[in-house]
C-alpha cells in the first residue's frame, strides 16, 4: 500500500495544486499539464502515489477510498457526495479555484431582484404558461437544497449540458445557477445575479478520506505530508 | 441499500387484508406511469426524487412513486359516483438524505373517492388506519391544512397577498417571511424604487428598459407584474390583529378538543376560520363515534405542512414513540384540491392513507 493523492489533471485547479504543494516543498512531479491517469509521486516521499484526475472524480474516488487525499473545488464535493461531511474530512481551504456558485436571471427582468421575486416569478410563469419556470444548471443537488430552504416553488431544474450561461438565450431555460468568479460571463449573456442568490462561496480544499484503509506504515506517511503542509487533525471541527 | 426487514410481506398482506375487509375494489396501478401529470402534481422535492425513463414512443415514464395520482386519475376517467379503492405495491423514491433509506418499498393503502359526507370519511379514514396498527406502539399526530387554508383566506387584504401565502403554506420559511413582509410595508426595497418610478415613466416603457426579453418569459409579463407590484404597494399592512391570529393558529398545538377550544377564541377577529372549525368540530364527533379517544388525540397545526403539497385539509400521521429516526409508519389526509387539478376543474371529496409495513417491521424489531 502506499497514501494515494489526487490532483485535478488540467485546467487553474491543476495548476493552483502543483503550486500550492510547490509552496510547502513538496514537489508532486509533472509540473505541465498531466494526461488524465497519468500517475506520479510525492518526489521524497516513499509509499506516496499521485493521480492526476478530473476534478469531478476527485469525490467519489475519495469516498470509495480509492484516494486517501484529494484537491478539489468545495463545489463539487458538496454537489456529487451526499452528505459529504461523514464521507469526506475538508482539511484545509487552499485560497485558490474561487468560484460562486449564484442563481442568475436575465438583466431583462427589471422586477426582478432577489430569491423572493423569483418565487413570484416562477409562480406567475406557471399560470401564463402551463409550466414551471426551467432554471438551468449542472448543481442540480446544491440549487435544490438552496431553493427548498428559501422556498421557491414552481421551478424545474434542467440540466445544462456545456455553457450553462447560454441557456437562457438559446431558450433552454428561463434562470441559470451557474458557477462565477467575476460575473464577467453573466453579463456577457445577459443574466444578472440575484441579490441574495449566493448558493455557495466555492475555493478549492483539501479533502481526506473517510474510508481511509491504510497500514501503520502509510498512516505514518500521512502524517508526514500532513505535518509538511501544516495540518492537524482528520478534518472533524 | 438497506434490506427490507423480514416480514413486510406478510405484515403487508396482513394490512391490506384489515382495508380489503372494510370494503373497497382492488385496484393495480401500472409501475410505468406517464411523466407529466405524475411530475407536474408534484413539487421539485419529489420530483428530483422520482425514477424517470425515456422510452422512444411512449415519451417520459417514471417510476410509480405512489398510487393516489393513478387511482384518482381512473375514478374521474371512469366513474361519477363514490367508491373506495385498496392496493398494496412497491413505489419508487430515490432517496437523497443523510440516512440511507431504501428507493423501492412496499405500500398499502386505500383511497376513498366522492363521499359527501367528509367528516366520516376522515375519521373512517384515520379509524381504519388505527385498526390496522393495532398491536404497535404509535404515537398519532393529527392537523388540518383547511383551517389555515380559510384562515389566509379570510384576511382582508389583496388576492395577489393571500394567493402568495396560499401558495407557501407548505413551505413555512416563506409563509412566515411573507406575513412580515405583508405586515410591514409589503414590498421590498429594490422593487420600491422600481414601483417609485411607474409614477414618472409609462409602465411598457419601464418593463422594456431592462432590455431585450430573453428565455420564454415577455416583456408583457414584466408590465404585468410591475402593474401588480405597483398596485399592491398602495395596499395597506395587514391587520396586526389578523397577523396574531393567523400566528397563534400556525403555533396551536395539544390535545384536539383543546386546540379547537382555543381556536374557536379566535373567530372573533378572524370570522373567516368559522367553517373549518364547524367541519373539525364534526369530524371530532365522527372520531369519538368510531372509538378514537379525541381527548388524547394530539392535534398540531404545523402537522402536514412539509409533506406532500396535494394534502389540503385533515392529515394525520403514525410513528414510533421512541425511535424517531424512523420515518411515519402511516400517513394520509384530504387532498380534494388534487382531483380538481386532476379532474381538470371537476373537484370531488378524496381522502386516502397509507401504510409502510417495512417501517412497522423495523419498529418492532428496534423493541
Amino acid at each position: 500500500m502506499s497514501v494515494k493523492l489526487g490532483v485535478p489533471s488540467k485546467g487553474r485547479l491543476h495548476k493552483g495544486a502543483v503550486d500550492w504543494f510547490r509552496a510547502k516543498g513538496l514537489d508532486l512531479g509533472g509540473s505541465a499539464d498531466g494526461g488524465r491517469g497519468y500517475t506520479g509521486a510525492v518526489k521524497g516521499i516513499e509509499r506516496s502515489e499521485v493521480f492526476f484526475l478530473s476534478a469531478g472524480e476527485i469525490p467519489g474516488d475519495l469516498a470509495s477510498g480509492r484516494i486517501h487525499l484529494g484537491i478539489t473545488g468545495m463545489d463539487v464535493v458538496r454537489e456529487n457526495l451526499s452528505d459529504w461531511r461523514s464521507k469526506v474530512g475538508e482539511l484545509a481551504r487552499l485560497g485558490f479555484g474561487f468560484a460562486d456558485l449564484v442563481v442568475a436571471v436575465p438583466t431583462a427582468w427589471i422586477d426582478v431582484d432577489s430569491i423572493d421575486d423569483l418565487d413570484a416569478v416562477a409562480a406567475q410563469f406557471r399560470r401564463w404558461h402551463g409550466r414551471r419556470l426551467r432554471i438551468a444548471t449542472k448543481y442540480h443537488r446544491l440549487v435544490r437544497e438552496f431553493l427548498g430552504e428559501v422556498g421557491v416553488a414552481d421551478y424545474q431544474l434542467v440540466d445544462s449540458r456545456g455553457a450553462t450561461e447560454g441557456a437562457v438565450a438559446n431558450g433552454a431555460a428561463e434562470a441559470v445557477a451557474d458557477i462565477t468568479s467575476t460575473g464577467r460571463t453573466l453579463e456577457e449573456n445577459g443574466l444578472k445575479r440575484l441579490s441574495d442568490g449566493l448558493i455557495l462561496r466555492s475555493e478549492a480544499a483539501l479533502y481526506v478520506s473517510r474510508a481511509l484503509n491504510l497500514g501503520p506504515v502509510d498512516l505514518e506517511t500521512l502524517s508526514f505530508i500532513q505535518s509538511k503542509i501544516r495540518i492537524s487533525g482528520n478534518g472533524r471541527e | 441499500m438497506p434490506r427490507e426487514p423480514e416480514g413486510t410481506k406478510q405484515e403487508a398482506e396482513r394490512i391490506f387484508a384489515v382495508f380489503k375487509a372494510a370494503g373497497g375494489i382492488e385496484f393495480d396501478a401500472d409501475i410505468l406511469q406517464p411523466a407529466g401529470i405524475q411530475l407536474d402534481l408534484y413539487g421539485e422535492d419529489i420530483r428530483s426524487r422520482a425514477f424517470v425513463l425515456n422510452d422512444p414512443e411512449r415519451g417520459e415514464l417514471v417510476l410509480r412513486p405512489d398510487f393516489t395520482v393513478p387511482i384518482s386519475s381512473f375514478h374521474l376517467s371512469d366513474c361519477a359516483d363514490s367508491r373506495r379503492y385498496v392496493y398494496a405495491g412497491r413505489v419508487f423514491r430515490r432517496q437523497i438524505g443523510a440516512v440511507p433509506r431504501p428507493d423501492e418499498y412496499l405500500q398499502v393503502g386505500f383511497e376513498d373517492l366522492g363521499r359527501r359526507d367528509r367528516a366520516l370519511a376522515d375519521a373512517e379514514a384515520f379509524a381504519l388506519v388505527f385498526e390496522a396498527l393495532d398491536g404497535f406502539e404509535f404515537r398519532s399526530t393529527t392537523g388540518d391544512i383547511g383551517i389555515l387554508k380559510e384562515a389566509v383566506e379570510g384576511l382582508d387584504t389583496t388576492p395577489r397577498r393571500k394567493n402568495a401565502l396560499l401558495r407557501h403554506i407548505w413551505r413555512p420559511n416563506r409563509f412566515q417571511g411573507l406575513l412580515e413582509q405583508f405586515s410591514d410595508d409589503g414590498i421590498l426595497p429594490a422593487l420600491d424604487r422600481l414601483v417609485r418610478k411607474v409614477k414618472k415613466i409609462p409602465v411598457a416603457e419601464l418593463a422594456k428598459s431592462g432590455g431585450p426579453a430573453a428565455g420564454e418569459r415577455t416583456v408583457a409579463e414584466i408590465e404585468a407584474r410591475i402593474e401588480a407590484l405597483a398596485a399592491d404597494a398602495a395596499a395597506p399592512p395587514l391587520e396586526k390583529e389578523q397577523v396574531k391570529v393567523l400566528e397563534a393558529i400556525v403555533r396551536q398545538r395539544g390535545a384536539s378538543p383543546i386546540a379547537l377550544e382555543s381556536m374557536r377564541k379566535l373567530e372573533r377577529d378572524l370570522p373567516g376560520i368559522k367553517p373549518a372549525l364547524d367541519r373539525m368540530e364534526d369530524r371530532l364527533c365522527r372520531l369519538e363515534q368510531c372509538g378514537i379517544a379525541v381527548d388524547a388525540l394530539e392535534f398540531d397545526a404545523r402537522f402536514g405542512r412539509t409533506m406532500l403539497e396535494y394534502y389540503d385539509g385533515f392529515v394525520f400521521g403514525f410513528r414510533s414513540p421512541t425511535d424517531f429516526s424512523l420515518p411515519l409508519a402511516a400517513s394520509g389526509g384530504r387532498y380534494d384540491a388534487l382531483t380538481r387539478i386532476i379532474g381538470k376543474g371537476r373537484e370531488i371529496p378524496a381522502v386516502g392513507a397509507i401504510v409502510r409495513p417495512a417501517v412497522l417491521r423495523e419498529q418492532a424489531s428496534s423493541g
